[in-house]
């Protein structure tokens, strides 16, 4: 049986992890390929990488980041921030990332999912979304959650399927950063008009919110990064508990 | 002797995916083996073991495999008559069946007999994408070993072997679907070993001991 999937986001500016593992005093926090293999090695079943840098310049960075890890971790690889070109896309997945994610560029230009999945196949573009509510309805927002975009999210979600997505990477920024739990209602309506899966982010607080989002939003994987930075609770921690509650997940032997 | 394993290169797959799972291996363990990415059909011969990674349509991937001149012969001569350990990897295993359709009827290379066949959905999440069991079949004549774990998977078609001999292993999604087929010296895995952690790489070091 398919398994749910656990991933850790690490947020890398200028080549450093921001906010990386601070609790065990082997790791260097700053470093994403140190970071990356203990979480590899430590439940992990995808790495994701989010670029936060200001500066294109900076951004360069992060293909020698991918191409390190890539030399030590053996488990998927998403990339994503700041991809706005099919050339940005190919030399990240020529450094060794598996799977692109794209937000503010899609919203700029929708063509560009259409273009990027015919050029690398839909199994490597990952479409990210921010919704945030509105009134009754959830709203997309563009360039790191601060522009109103006025694009109804449900209605994107289906756009971008149409387009050629792989796979969505839905984050509520209503949510996001508080800990109080996925925004269950707007994963449960992306989940239901979507065939490809979605990757429930934004929320997270507790082990019990990793539940909700698989068995009531129907998420096909969690992505969460400041409850494993902090050590509140290991991936494994999570996965025994979603084992004893009857989510099928990966258990490292 | 010295392993000298050929990663093919034909524009389609992480090359580059493969061919560090493979040093990952070799240093891992200190095989005497080395990897080279090639579009050389002439490096095909003097190679011990052939890789064929693919991603994206099977059609643009075998279109691809025979734009380089000389290389569907080579492998050929390689695979079918001269019967060196060979493995596609995820599309690159699904071009050994005689035909695909995806996006319409295309043949692929005919060495395992079989066809592809679209996932079909039944209110699952298509792609197949993340991690899922791959079950051993019992008994094979197959000498390449492998653990029964979780491996990592991303398609919507699979593998409909004619011949229940040629499977493997299988994986349940939906449907019961070879997620590992062989014939003799020629292997297949849908799923992609190079990114299923440690039971990947172990499935690896025994295709290079072959």
């Amino acid at each position: 049986m398919l398994k749910t999937r656990i991933i850790p986001c690490l947020d890398v500016k200028d080549g450093r992890v921001v906010k990386g593992i601070n609790f065990l005093d082997l790791v260097d926090a700053g470093d994403p390929v140190k970071q990356a293999t203990y979480y590899s090695q430590n439940g992990a079943d995808e790495i994701c990488f989010l670029d936060i840098s200001a500066s294109l310049e900076n951004r360069k960075t992060m293909i020698d980041v991918v191409s390190k890890t890539a030399e030590e971790v053996f488990i998927p690889m998403t990339v994503g921030g700041g991809v706005s070109s099919i050339e940005n896309i190919r030399s990240l997945l020529k450094a060794g990332a598996d799977k692109i994610s794209i937000n503010s560029a899609a919203i700029k230009d929708e063509l560009f999912i259409k273009k990027s999945s015919e050029h690398f196949g839909s199994q490597c573009i990952v479409v990210a979304v921010d919704a945030k509510k509105i009134g009754s309805n959830w709203i997309v927002f563009s360039h790191g959650g601060t522009v109103n975009t006025n694009i109804n999210a449900l209605k994107w979600l289906e756009n971008i399927q149409k387009l050629g997505a792989g796979e969505v990477l839905l984050t509520s920024m209503d949510r996001d950063g508080t800990k109080s739990g996925f925004d269950l209602d707007l994963l449960k309506a992306a989940t239901n008009i979507l065939d490809i899966p979605v990757i429930a982010s934004g929320g997270i607080g507790t082990k019990e919110h990793f539940f909700e989002g698989v068995s009531y939003g129907g998420a096909s994987a969690l992505l969460a990064a400041s409850v494993f930075h902090f050590n509140e609770f290991s991936i494994n921690d999570i996965k025994n508990f979603l084992l004893k509650k009857n989510i099928k997940v990966r258990i490292n032997e | 002797m010295k392993k000298k394993i050929a990663i093919i290169d034909y524009g389609l797959g992480n090359v580059l995916s493969a061919q560090q799972s493979f040093n990952k291996v070799i240093k891992e363990y200190n095989l005497s083996a080395s990897t080279t990415i090639t579009k050389d059909p002439n490096l095909i011969d003097s190679s011990t073991h052939v890789v064929l990674p693919g991603q994206g349509a099977f059609k643009s991937c075998m279109s691809g495999l025979e734009k380089v001149s000389g290389m569907v012969d080579s492998l050929e001569k390689f695979a079918l008559k001269n019967k060196k350990p060979f493995l596609g990897i995820c599309v690159g295993m699904q071009l050994l069946a005689i035909d695909s359709e995806e996006n319409g009827k295309h043949l692929g290379l005919g060495w395992i007999k079989g066809h592809i066949k679209k996932m079909p959905t039944k209110k699952l999440k298509m792609p197949h994408m993340g991690w899922n069991e791959v079950i051993p079949k019992l008994k094979t004549k197959s000498r390449l070993d492998f653990k029964k774990s979780d491996y990592y998977f991303v398609h919507s078609y699979y593998f409909e072997c004619d011949d229940e001999k040629n499977i493997l292993a299988h994986t349940n999604y939906g449907i019961n679907f070879a997620s590992i087929v062989f014939k003799e010296n020629i292997y297949g895995v849908q799923f992609h070993p190079e990114k299923s952690s440690d039971q990947g790489l172990g499935l690896i070091k025994s295709f290079i001991s072959l």
